[in-house]
């Protein structure tokens, strides 16, 4: 953990030295330290009536002016879910969301077609100001294209034309499903069926908007894709659907960020993120999340339960990184199904639960073809009356010979109401896989803070300094855009101690 | 389709209890019929369980609930060469408590009997007896409700005895259902050990269904060493329920040789301050065996340390399970608790599952755990082949050195040598 002792002076001139506390209040300040961005941007919007039934189905799909089979996924994924029940083996406990008391479609009104920044609504321009993630910043400074979505439905899409040049399909996803019904039809539902499981049966018959993405074979995507995404009108279930296509040989990075506004009613928020990488093509897909945690209290925040699989071809490769600091409630098992030989899968999660916030998450890695590899490193942080539990599972199956897994998840507990769990599955089948798990749980050494004291730092620094070594390994794999903001949003969360 | 799997539930259950309907327990102490009364009680309410529990998710029962068994009370004398290397054992045939087999040296300080003698005069059989057992865990009612006979062995203040004490489970007939039950009780200040061995004489498709409560009070030590020598198609579930009191120490090595399915339900509520716990277990598996381990230790106070170490080796078509939960207690604070689970898959039919679990709720601990799944390293085998061993030596080497680790925990030399000789003898010349 003290890997990160050469960054001591890079902490000193960035946090500046800070008044000496003791790790009491610490906690105390990290329990207290409220949601930064939740305000509420007064848009307006064209809503569906509440509940969940075949007519409202068809009414969003009317809406999107969607084709016939897609009318068709959606109403199958609809009665497919109605059969199934909720999930209860998660080590969460949380009040279930009435289905029934939600609106399954909100969009800003189109006023008009969209051709630049200039014409996007005001108040949303701003409400991306706020959170410091201005598009004009972006698309000027840092080269980023994205795809900004706000309640469920694209209003604002850049770079679209450089990406065009080479071919690169980067589109909302109810554009995709306008202008590449071909490849929409191919590979919908191919890594996450409908039948998986019961959030994404109910993504799959409302989902309202999303992201499309599709690098043609052989291209390199030159810049990080990223997409913004926001939950703004009160009582509205986000349902996103992302699929990612990496044709063979090709390469993209894709970055998912998310903040929310402050809202008392628990909001649900289940998508599906489905990445095909064919042979040879890499996949890197990067997120963090700050959706609202709910008050200190407990009260409010995002239901996040969220199914995202990458499908892995031939010699490919998909890397999932994400740093998860928000939502009252997170179900979430990021994996990989290594079909081809050869392919490879990555995990890098930090997750940070705070006052009372629950998180469930982990990886799963699905080990078919010869010589796949797996790296799983989970780094939880627990504080407040947080419980937070990595649940991963490693499957080689009989045909996977040679394949190895490396997971490492470690645990640190701040306070004394918090919880740290670990759940792991280990399923192995065969004779030449090689398979190693570890996991600690402890609290910050005291020897370790000890050890930065004496070098005369103040506690607050040393926590810092403790928490960003601890988890840089997994901060190091983030884009360069996302490293900073997710240090930012870590300060956030563990307010005051946290670098 | 719920209905219809509801009534063929209810009828293998039914089924399987008829075959306790011929045994009489109206000689039954008071305590204990009311310990029976309440477990058939319970089980009328329970089923049993599915894969999709998640507590039996890699074992299914099927097999096991389906046999067509007896009980039998062994009626000739059987000749057996026991040769325990110890003055105290108690014999147990098919359940039931064997009088000429058994042997006893009595010692000051020491009761050891058969329980259905216990039930007649201690009294602390009658506050404590039953007083551990999940109650919804159909497997340990049905043995409270249907046991025959088991072993008691009490062991009074400040006594240390050196010697172990043996417990032998002889199942000798083919079909047979038994349900032992083993109460062991280790007063303040004692320090004992134990064997708990079964051995079937090679008879066909027996079930066991065993219990044992184990106490260990405070300051105590108590080592039990198990061995499972099941034969080629029978079945066993055996559950230990152990607590244990402040500053104690407890420790129990599994060896499940032998035996189609085996199931080890071992729980350990660490009540006390200080206390250290010492779980290790060896599974080396062949043929078409099915061995699923499940350990639950529970840190309830203060200062708890607590190390775990299960070593399998899965050849043939064999399956091994480990799933070991570690549960922090938010009251115990400075726990150290460490958990590892190494696995050796010999062929590609052979399968393992690990789930090894960390439930933490307090915050000033060193917790840890690891699982390791792979195969005997290939530069240790070129190594030693280089020094002139052939390929079957080499590997055997490598097997003794892996399971060595647990090997050299046990504390009664006869039951060293015994697994050691298994292991030499097995795993010499495999391919």
């Amino acid at each position: 953990m003290l890997q990160g002792l050469a960054d001591v002076e890079k902490v000193f001139q960035y946090k500046g030295m800070k008044e000496m506390q003791t790790e009491d209040e610490l906690i105390e300040e990290i329990t207290n330290s409220e949601y930064k961005y939740g305000f509420y941007t007064e848009m307006d919007s064209d809503q569906a009536p509440k509940g969940l039934s075949e007519v409202i189905i068809r009414f969003i799909s009317a809406k999107k002016n969607e084709p016939q089979w897609m009318l068709d996924y959606r109403l199958n994924a609809y009665r497919i879910w109605e059969k199934m029940e909720e999930p209860e083996w998660a080590h969460l406990g949380y009040e279930k969301p009435d289905f029934q008391d939600l609106h399954y479609y909100s969009a800003p009104k189109p006023k008009v077609q969209l051709d630049s920044l200039d014409e996007v609504d005001h108040e949303l321009l701003e409400t991306f100001k706020k959170l410091g993630i201005s598009i004009e910043e972006q698309e000027r400074l840092t080269g980023v294209a994205v795809d900004v979505v706000i309640d469920s439905v694209s209003v604002a899409t850049s770079f679209k034309k450089k990406l065009g040049e080479l071919g690169i399909i980067f589109c909302s996803f109810s554009e995709a499903v306008q202008e590449h019904p071909e490849l929409v039809q191919k590979y919908l539902g191919t890594v996450v069926p409908t039948t998986d499981n019961f959030y994404s049966a109910l993504n799959s018959a409302v989902f309202t908007d999303g992201s499309f993405c599709y690098i043609p074979k052989g291209k390199k995507c030159p810049m990080e894709l990223s997409t913004y995404f926001r939950i703004n009108e009160a009582n509205t279930g986000q349902f996103e659907r992302t699929l990612v296509i990496a044709d063979e040989g090709s390469y993209v990075s894709y970055l998912e960020g998310c903040t929310a506004p402050m809202r008392d009613e628990n909001q649900l928020h289940a998508a599906v993120v489905e990445l095909v990488a064919l042979d040879n093509a890499e996949i890197k897909y990067s997120t963090i999340q700050n959706w609202y945690p709910g008050s200190k209290e407990g009260k409010g925040g995002i239901y996040n339960f969220v199914t995202k699989r990458g499908l892995c071809m031939e010699n490919s490769k998909i890397s999932w990184t994400q740093v998860e600091t928000g939502s009252a409630v997170t179900w979430k098992y990021p994996g990989c199904i290594l079909k081809g030989n050869n392919s490879i899968g990555e995990f890098y999660s930090v997750a940070v639960t705070s006052n009372h916030q629950q998180a469930d998450t982990g990886s799963k890695m699905i080990h078919l073809g010869k010589n796949t590899k797996s790296t799983i490193i989970s780094k939880g942080i627990s504080a407040g009356q947080a419980q937070n539990s990595y649940r991963g599972l490693v499957k080689i199956a009989k045909g996977a010979a040679n394949a190895r897994n490396f997971t490492q998840c470690d645990s640190l507990l701040m306070g004394n109401n918090c919880g740290a769990h670990t759940f792991p599955y280990i399923e192995v089948s065969n004779q030449s896989s090689k398979v190693e798990h570890e996991a600690t749980t402890s609290k910050i050494g005291e020897d370790q803070i000890f050890y930065c004291k004496q070098r005369g730092m103040d506690e607050t620094t040393a926590i810092n300094l403790i928490v960003n070594g601890y988890c840089k390994e997994v901060l190091n794999q983030l884009p360069m855009e996302f490293a900073v903001e997710a240090q930012k949003l870590l300060e956030i969360s563990l307010e005051g101690s946290v670098g | 389709m719920e209905v219809m799997n509801e009534t063929v539930t209810l009828t293998n259950k039914d089924k399987f209890l008829s075959h306790f309907d011929l045994i009489d327990f109206s000689m039954d102490e008071d305590f204990s019929s009311d310990a029976r009364k309440e477990a058939m009680e319970l089980i009328q309410w329970l089923d049993f369980p599915t894969s999709k529990a998640e507590y039996w998710k890699y074992t299914r029962v099927n097999k096991i609930i389906k046999g067509n068994y007896k009980v039998s009370a062994p009626e000739n004398e059987i000749e057996i060469d026991l040769s325990v290397p110890s003055k105290n054992c108690i014999v147990l045939i098919n359940g039931y408590f064997s009088e000429e087999l058994s042997f006893f040296d009595k010692t000051e300080g020491i009761e050891f009997s058969s329980l259905s003698d216990a039930k007649k005069s201690n009294s602390i059989l009658g506050e404590k007896f039953n007083s551990l057992v999940k109650k919804d865990e159909i497997f340990a009612d049905i043995n409270s409700a249907y046991h025959q006979d088991g072993a008691f062995m009490h062991v009074a203040k400040n006594v240390q005895v050196e010697e172990p004490y043996y417990i032998l489970n002889l199942v000798d007939d083919s079909n047979i259902v038994s349900n032992p039950r083993n109460f062991i009780f280790i007063e303040q200040g004692a320090n004992a050990k134990a064997v708990l061995k079964t051995i079937n004489t090679g008879n066909t498709g027996s079930f066991t269904n065993m219990v044992s409560e184990i106490f260990v009070e405070k300051n105590a030590q108590f080592e039990i060493n198990k061995i499972q020598d099941e034969a080629e198609d029978s079945f066993q579930i055996a559950t230990e329920q152990v607590v244990q009191g402040d500053d104690s120490t407890f420790k129990i090595n599994t060896f499940t040789l032998n035996g189609a399915i085996v199931r080890n339900n071992l729980n350990i509520d660490s009540l006390g301050k200080n206390t250290m716990t010492y779980l290790n277990g060896l599974y080396p598996l062949k043929g078409k065996q099915h061995v699923d381990n499940h350990t639950y230790l529970l840190h309830r106070e203060p200062n708890g340390e607590s190390h775990e170490l299960y070593k399998g080796i899965m050849g043939d078509s064999s399956t091994g399970v480990f799933n070991g939960k570690v549960f922090v207690h938010k009251e115990a604070q400075k726990t150290n608790a460490f958990q590892s689970n190494a696995n050796i898959v010999m062929t590609d039919t052979a399968t393992i599952n690990s789930k090894p679990e960390l439930e933490i709720y307090a915050d000033d601990v060193k917790c840890s755990h690891g699982s390791t799944t792979g195969q005997l390293d290939k530069e240790a085998l070129f190594y030693l082949r280089a020094r002139g061993l052939s390929k079957d030596s080499a590997r055997a080497v490598l097997v003794n050195a892996f399971a060595s680790d647990v090997i050299e925990h046990i504390g009664v030399e006869a039951v060293k040598d015994e697994i050691e000789k298994y292991i030499d003898d097995n795993y010499h010349g495999i391919k």
